[in-house]
């Protein structure tokens, strides 16, 4: 009978590759690599959790609603909505310093700036200062593309028509008297945003540039006059409206609005009372929302948020105990590799 | 060579002109000579293809609309084209619409440029082959010319000279051969590559001098144009009104190859797309797989949960807007036209951009995923170095690339067995002539020898002993017996191996097969007989006697030798003709003479080929009687080879005529059929021979090995004037030819006086019982299908160990309808009776896992049916029984009965018998089939089972073409079914649940999502990371992963080949498994949406800030979930990880950094490189890929050590010290029957439960059902036809 002689054969090559014996790690899940991996890994989580926890920790934070629905509330005249320019002041104070730089958020809830038809509402060429849009901007900013008098709305979109435009004043009172806190308003948008993605038309005045556009419905100003205090504040490079077009994630967001950064609060606010000075402008009873502002400082890790920490831990105690059940269980039904 | 129109398969497409045609053409073809002198236009056979090619399927201008086309019919396309238009629709739209373009186009693209490249192959080829030259007659300058190809038409005279391609189907009009024979070679049709006689028509048979085309003026009608290799009618009309039959031996077809013939001229009767060989070209199979099959009704739930999702959201996002009534909250947009939409509006707008927006979930790149795997699997298992089989050099093929999974799937095997379990080498044993017994001991201790040679690698000594004998033969011949058979000297072996292999490739363009089947030590006692006989007739010739005085018992073994040395196929070629073959040079000159060539020439006559050979076609005679059959017993130096078709008839009678008394001999080599013989049993000689012949032939069945009678019958002149003249009349039949040729031979076939008869061993192939074995251990069902007797059929059965001595058989064998069915009655009761009374439980203890259905549960306790079962039972059945218990009231019986048994062993049944076999288990039982076979009589159900395997053998490529795999040995069956159908089935079907798992989990971030955006379709992930996911950032591990995971090792593979019952039961891809992959996407995907909302909830974070570290986090989970399913780690999978987060990072860093206003309307510019600089965003992408992938980690290494899997326990094993794998298997399977709780489990990898435990258990007795019913003379006849039709 003709014996079988695989060795050599002349058609298919004998590599490890084409005979499939390609060196391979083959991770099994065995005792002895899982118990140890685990409780090393959930060691180590725990570790980070708790360092993530203590940051935390440290982080300030100060939330103030300003809503108005409650009948005390000081803003309660003002959340009428046919209330016009309605200014009202909150009361706070702070026990220990809060330590800076302070970040001056204000928030909304309910707020859905991620609803897709109000969020495909732009256009970027415009806003990136290309004057063709100017004329006829992006037909996905319908239904807020032209004017009624057939003039091109600039900016057009919902996005930016619906901008919150607040203005706030912090004031520390100290022995009695208002001190006002400076807010610092520069550098609150990305750098990307400010100096890339958004850009006045090269057109001076500005304000030529949107000759024969229409502003949009909501505003009160035009987009050339956004900011009378800073000329260089205007038009689409408009802090605040760089902020507003950076479209939240979730409903309930907060976005920030100034820093503390000067003069005698550059370490923060100290202890004391204050008040806030709302001009409150944005109902938001319409759909729920809630409107608030918030103070904060940030660590490396950014604002305050216990629940990565907390989450850390949560996994890190799941791995040990895995490890501990696993060992049980390798305890009761033995192997026979372990032999 | 190649076949060109091989590699070219296409749809062959017959010109549109032909259907002009007038009706009464309708039914045959008639052909003119083109030099006859008729116009072009009016040529009669203008309508006819002209020889000019085209298989391409696209023109330059219809390859756009007719590939889109083409693609557009595979449902998926259509769908994911839609959703991409849906996408223009403003109102519904969610991603730039031409973004959402790209992987449709891509997709699309990918298969057109495949597509177009193998269509400009296809032209190549066409265009190579198209102008191939040829010679033909001209009209004009009355000789021949060289002409394309392409410019032969239906008419043209051809020229053809040797080892010339025949450029289309032309019949045969002259020859160079003195014979008026031309040799083709059949190739590339059959891949058949011993030559093929085809003669001269017959009209022009006695043409002296050279054919003239110019004079020739007949008329040929002859059928339209069809795919049968094997037919061809017609007849020739001559001006004198003559007519004469034509038939497929006149005929060359397109693509042979001239042989051993200087010239030859035809005429052009099909030619182009309407030759036969055109005909046969079909494009290649598509099966679809039982996993495919069970994927798509996975597909179909994604599409629900799709449904669903997206009508969820719609109803979300009405309410979600009805919540607010009229008072519009300041983000929500007005339509177009400044009017509010309503919410129900809104809801259905909606509804259409969840569609776009889940897409994904529909995985587009899934199906192209699984043809690149299983193309990469072929691949490999093309490439095994052991399924090569060196002897043939030969190795694996896959035809079907699209079924590689189903080889590990399979529950049945349904086999052949000449062929297929055995070499297909018909080794010549012993022979009976005349009653006595020859029993050639010599020879089968130099075979014995053969066994041995290739260990010991030394020259046969017994060859020896048969050289000098030959010659004393030789020299004891006043005749001059030469025997010129130094080709055969060459191939002899020398022992070394190297010599040995180049004699059997060598062997394989010639007429042998091997050495084995070529050198025969006769046997001493019938030397001396022959001996004593040619000095008989020497001295009778000497003493110019009469041969009737020789004494009877030399006289049979002188008609013994004639018989078989006329009955086969001897082919006269000389070494010095240029470049022919290296063939057997054979010469034949006298009768006696031939006793020694004929065991030569005898054995490697495939005697039992399966091809249908009712037709009995008795060539032979027909041109014995138009030569005069000039050989004559008392001139032994005439030439007396006239012997044809010999070895494609096992039934083809071949007559002499001795000049000396008026009565003509038929020979017959017949298969034994006493009424064949009980006519002409008057003298008391004649009854011996037959009793004591088939006594000899029992116990050559019962040996093993195949049997053949010769027999011979004296007709006097006119008895054969007679019947030669109804024969002749049945040759030109054009109708029902067969079946007249057929009753001609039943005519003839009647008091026939026996010789002798003959046994030859087709022995077992290598590693046959071991592979049975194993793959029996598998769970597999292995089912014999043969045309062999049932006594040879039965103990190549216990040879390869697929009956056990130990076993119980069940003979069946019914002459009726109602007989069989009370057999199968009893049968049944006997089974029920004998294993469910005392031994009941414990039985059904030990087989409780091998149902028949493996996809049922596993039966209650108190189960009490015997149906599921597999007893220790052999099921013998003959053809006649078969075809009844095949009958459609009988089936279920025959069913019942058969899966009861463990081995079924269908003899003698007919190609088509097998295949309702195949068909009758596939349907009736649910299960996976796998036919394997060799021969063209396997054909039918090699196409009826699941998988057809062809076993690449001695018997054409018929088997082959028809197949899905082509093996080399069958030995090669167990690696392919037990280590590539395994690792096949379980890559793939982890791919495709890890395929629906990753889509699911991808557009389940989505999906929570929308309750945190007003349920309105927005998206936080990017619309290029949604649209590219699939294509990209996930594509490449999950492939290499699907083409090299390996979860067991081959090696322990094949030691446990248990571990195959895995795939058998599905138990990778169970339908709960899609659920559990599908609740893990979605607890998966809440964890990484979770995660990253509460660690950014309270924070100015903006949408894609947000959703790029989903994605990320979703990237990563994804990839290291594939990271937890993979086996076996190689640099490849490693590779593929890093290079997929490599690809995600650097898509996002240039997608981001690219251009600031291009991507309304996410615009992410520079979100990714501020996220880098973000420490919380590292801190997600470790915490959250862990929390999701924790419990699946933690459920894999405990089902791991609780209740691991059979394959994961063979995975254990891989991992142990190889020295004692075998004794550790053994240590293993005894602590699993105890340690492991469940039953169902315990049993399938542990022992193997159908090995007995106790040899009490089974019953001693061994129970042969029978009914043996008298046989009737007709009835005889249907078996002897059977035998003809079926035989092997």
């Amino acid at each position: 009978m003709v014996k079988e002689e695989n060795e050599s054969p002349n058609r298919p090559d004998n590599t490890a590759f084409t005979q499939q014996r390609l060196p391979a790690w083959q991770p099994m899940l065995s005792a002895g690599i899982v118990i140890p991996g685990f409780v090393l890994i959930g060691l180590a989580f725990i570790g980070i959790g708790v360092a993530l926890l203590i940051t935390s920790r440290n982080i300030q934070v100060l939330e103030l609603d300003y809503t108005g629905t409650e009948q005390n509330s000081p803003c309660f005249q003002c959340s009428d909505p046919d209330q016009q320019d309605c200014v009202c002041t909150l009361q706070f104070s702070i026990n220990s310093l809060f330590e800076g730089p302070v970040f001056f958020y204000y928030g909304l809830s309910n707020y859905f700036q991620n609803y897709r038809r109000y969020g495909v509402s732009r256009d970027d060429g415009q806003l990136y200062g290309d004057l063709s849009y100017f004329k006829e901007p992006y037909d996905q900013c319908e239904p807020y593309r032209f004017d009624r008098n057939k003039r091109p709305i600039v900016p057009c979109g919902s996005v930016a028509n619906c901008i919150a435009v607040y203005t706030f004043r912090l004031f520390q009172i100290v022995n009695g008297q208002q001190k006002e806190v400076p807010l610092d308003g520069k550098g609150i948008a990305w750098w990307t945003d400010y100096n890339i993605k958004f850009r006045n038309p090269t057109v001076t005045p500005l304000r030529n540039a949107f000759n024969s556009t229409a502003k949009p419905l909501f505003w009160p100003r035009p987009a050339y006059e956004l900011d009378p205090s800073d000329p260089a504040n205007n038009g689409f490079i408009n802090q605040d409206f760089l902020v507003w077009m950076r479209r939240a994630a979730l409903p309930d967001f907060r976005k920030l609005y100034r820093r503390i950064t000067e003069g005698d609060y550059a370490n923060g606010l100290p202890a004391g009372n204050y008040s806030l000075e709302i001009a409150y402008n944005y109902p938001v009873l319409s759909f729920s929302g809630r409107k608030m502002v918030v103070f904060s400082n940030v660590s490396w890790m950014g604002g305050k948020n216990e629940f990565l920490g907390i989450a850390y831990l949560v996994i890190g105690t799941l791995c040990v105990v895995m490890s501990v059940v696993m060992l049980i269980v390798y305890a009761k039904f033995k192997f026979p590799e372990e032999d | 060579m190649a076949s060109p129109e091989g590699a070219a398969a296409a749809k062959v497409k017959l010109r549109p002109r032909k259907k002009k045609k007038s009706k009464k053409e309708s039914k045959t073809r008639s052909v003119y000579a083109n030099i006859l002198g008729e116009e072009d236009d009016n040529n009669p056979n203008r309508h006819y293809a002209d020889n000019k090619i085209k298989t391409t399927k696209y023109t330059v201008l219809s390859f756009l609309p007719k590939n889109l086309f083409e693609q557009f019919h595979r449902f998926a396309n259509v769908y994911f084209v839609f959703i991409a238009l849906l996408n223009f629709v403003p109102v519904v739209n969610a991603f730039q619409p031409e973004l959402a373009l790209a992987p449709v186009v891509f997709i699309l693209s990918v298969t057109a440029i495949k597509d177009l490249w193998e269509d400009y192959r296809r032209h190549r080829s066409d265009k190579e082959i198209n102008h191939m030259d040829c010679l033909v007659y001209s009209r004009t300058e009355r000789r021949y010319v060289e002409k394309f190809w392409k410019e032969v038409h239906v008419g043209d005279f051809i020229r053809l000279r040797c080892n010339e391609i025949l450029p289309a189907d032309v019949l045969l009009l002259s020859s160079s051969d003195p014979d008026r024979l031309c040799h083709i070679e059949t190739a590339t049709l059959d891949g058949e590559t011993n030559l093929k006689q085809r003669q001269v028509v017959r009209s022009f048979f006695d043409l002296d001098c050279d054919f003239d085309p110019s004079k020739y003026n007949s008329v040929i009608e002859c059928e339209k144009p069809n795919n049968d290799l094997n037919r061809f009618r017609g007849y020739i009309i001559h001006r004198s009104g003559r007519r004469d039959a034509l038939y497929k031996d006149n005929l060359l077809l397109r693509g042979c190859t001239i042989r051993n013939t200087e010239e030859a001229v035809g005429i052009v009767i099909y030619a182009g797309h309407e030759t036969k060989a055109m005909l046969n070209n079909n494009g290649p199979r598509y099966k679809r797989s039982k996993l495919e099959r069970q994927m798509n009704v996975d597909v179909f739930w994604c599409v629900i949960i799709l449904l669903v999702m997206c009508s969820f959201a719609a109803v979300g996002h009405g309410l979600w807007m009805f919540q607010y009534g009229d008072k519009r909250p300041v983000f929500d947009v007005l339509s177009p036209e400044g009017t509010d939409l309503s919410p129900v509006l809104s809801a259905i707008y909606l509804f259409l951009t969840m569609i776009i927006v889940f897409q994904v979930l529909i995985p587009i790149s899934l199906f192209v995923s699984i043809e690149i795997v299983k193309i990469c699997q072929v691949y490999f298992i093309h490439q095994d170095a052991e399924l090569y089989d060196e002897e043939s050099d030969s190795h694996l093929q896959c035809r079907a690339l699209n079924i590689t999974e189903d080889l590990g799937q399979m529950q049945y095997i349904f086999s052949d067995k000449t062929g297929t379990l055995t070499d297909n080498k018909m080794v010549f044993r012993r022979c009976t002539v005349a009653g006595v017994e020859y029993s050639h001991d010599a020879n089968a201790r130099r075979l014995a020898m053969y066994q041995e040679m290739d260990s010991e690698e030394e020259e046969c000594p017994s060859r020896g002993g048969t050289l000098p004998r030959r010659d004393s033969v030789g020299s004891h011949h006043s005749v001059k017996v030469v025997l010129r058979s130094h080709s055969t000297k060459s191939h002899r072996r020398t022992g070394s191996r190297a010599e040995a292999k180049r004699a059997s490739i060598l062997s394989k363009h010639t007429a042998f097969s091997s050495p084995m089947e070529k050198d025969i030590t006769p046997d001493p006692q019938l030397m001396d007989k022959v001996n004593e006989c040619g000095s008989q007739m020497d001295f009778m010739r000497f003493h110019s006697q009469p041969m009737s005085q020789l004494p009877s018992d030399l006289g049979d073994i002188m008609d013994f030798f004639i018989a078989l040395t006329l009955c086969n196929t001897v082919v006269v070629s000389s070494p010095d003709q240029p470049r022919h073959k290296v063939r057997m040079r054979f010469e034949l000159k006298s009768p006696v003479k031939t006793i020694e060539d004929f065991i030569k020439r005898f054995t490697p006559s495939r005697l039992t080929s399966g091809s249908n050979s009712s037709s009995s076609s008795s060539l032979a005679t027909n041109r014995s009687s138009t030569k005069g059959c000039s050989s004559t017993l008392s001139s032994p130096s005439a030439e007396s080879v006239n012997a044809d078709g010999g070895a494609e008839h096992p039934n083809a009678a071949a007559t002499c005529q001795p000049s000396s008394a008026n009565h003509i001999a038929v020979f017959l080599p017949v298969p034994f059929c006493r009424a064949c013989f009980q006519g002409n049993s008057k003298g008391k000689r004649q009854k011996k021979i037959i009793y004591r012949t088939q006594n000899y032939l029992n116990q050559y069945a019962a040996d093993g090995l195949r049997t053949l009678c010769i027999a011979k019958k004296v007709l006097s002149k006119e008895e054969y004037a007679c019947w030669l003249q109804r024969h002749l009349e049945a040759e030109t039949a054009i109708q029902g030819r067969e079946e007249l040729l057929f009753e001609s031979a039943l005519r003839l076939e009647t008091n026939l006086q026996l010789l002798g008869a003959t046994g030859i061993e087709d022995r077992l192939q290598d590693g046959v019982p071991e592979t049975i074995d194993a793959l029996r251990k598998a769970g597999l069902q292995i089912w014999v299908l043969t045309g062999d007797k049932q006594e040879t059929a039965v103990n190549i059965a216990y040879a390869c160990k697929l009956l056990d001595p130990e076993e119980e058989i069940l003979t069946l064998n019914a002459d009726s309808m109602e007989a069989c069915s009370l057999l199968l009655e009893e049968s049944l009761h006997y089974i029920q009776a004998k294993f469910l009374c005392g031994s009941a439980k414990a039985f059904h203890a030990d087989f409780a896992p091998f149902h028949i259905y493996p996809s049922s549960p596993p039966p209650p306790p108190h189960w009490s049916s015997s149906h599921a079962a597999v007893h220790r039972l052999g099921l013998v059945i003959d053809g006649r029984t078969l075809a009844y218990a095949l009958d459609r009231s009988l089936e279920d019986k025959f069913l019942a009965v058969a899966r009861s048994c463990r081995s079924v062993l269908c003899c003698r049944s007919t190609p088509l018998q097998k295949s309702m076999v195949v068909k009758l288990v596939r349907n009736k039982l649910k299960v996976m089939t796998l036919a394997i076979g060799d021969g063209a009589n396997d054909v039918s159900m090699i196409q009826v089972a699941d998988v057809g395997v062809g076993i690449s053998g001695q018997e054409g490529m018929q088997a082959v073409m028809a197949s899905d795999f082509a093996l080399p040995r069958f030995r090669n069956l167990q690696k392919l079914l037990l280590v590539h159908g395994h690792w096949c089935y379980s890559r793939l079907a982890n791919m495709i649940l890890y395929f629906f798992y990753k889509n699911a989990m991808f557009v389940a971030l989505i999906f929570w999502y929308q309750f945190y955006c007003g349920f309105s379709g927005s998206a936080m992930i990017d619309q290029w990371y949604l649209i590219f996911f699939n294509l990209m950032f996930s594509a490449f591990p999950q492939l290499i992963t699907g083409t090299l995971d390996k979860d067991v090792s081959a090696q322990t593979l094949q030691q446990l080949p248990q571990l195959y019952i895995n795939g058998q039961n599905s138990e990778e891809y169970k339908p709960y498994m899609f659920w559990m992959n599908m609740i893990d996407a979605f607890y998966q995907s809440l964890v990484c949406f979770f995660i990253p909302y509460f660690a950014y909830a309270d924070s100015d974070v903006d949408l894609f800030t947000w959703g790029t570290p989903v994605t990320t986090i979703a990237v990563f989970t994804i990839l290291l979930h594939l990271g937890v399913e993979t086996k076996t780690w190689t640099w490849m999978n490693w590779l593929s990880i890093c290079f997929s987060v490599a690809l995600f990072f650097t898509v996002a860093l240039c997608y981001n950094a690219s251009c600031p206003t291009c991507y309304s309307p996410s615009n992410p510019y520079w979100t990714m490189q501020r996220l880098l600089q973000d420490p919380t965003f590292y801190l997600l992408c470790l915490i959250t890929p862990a929390a999701a992938l924790l419990p699946r980690y933690f459920y894999r290494a405990c089902q791991g050590t609780i209740f691991p899997s059979p394959v994961q326990v063979g995975r254990q094993l891989d991992r142990l010290p190889a020295k004692d794998p075998h004794g550790n298997i053994l240590s293993l399977s005894g602590i699993q029957t105890g340690a492991r709780p469940d039953p169902e489990r315990k049993s399938s990898v542990a022992k193997d439960p159908r090995r007995p435990r106790e040899e009490s258990q089974r019953p001693d007795a061994s129970l042969s059902v029978r009914i043996d019913l008298p046989a009737e003379g007709g009835v005889k006849y249907t078996k002897n036809s059977q035998e003809r039709l079926s035989v092997g």
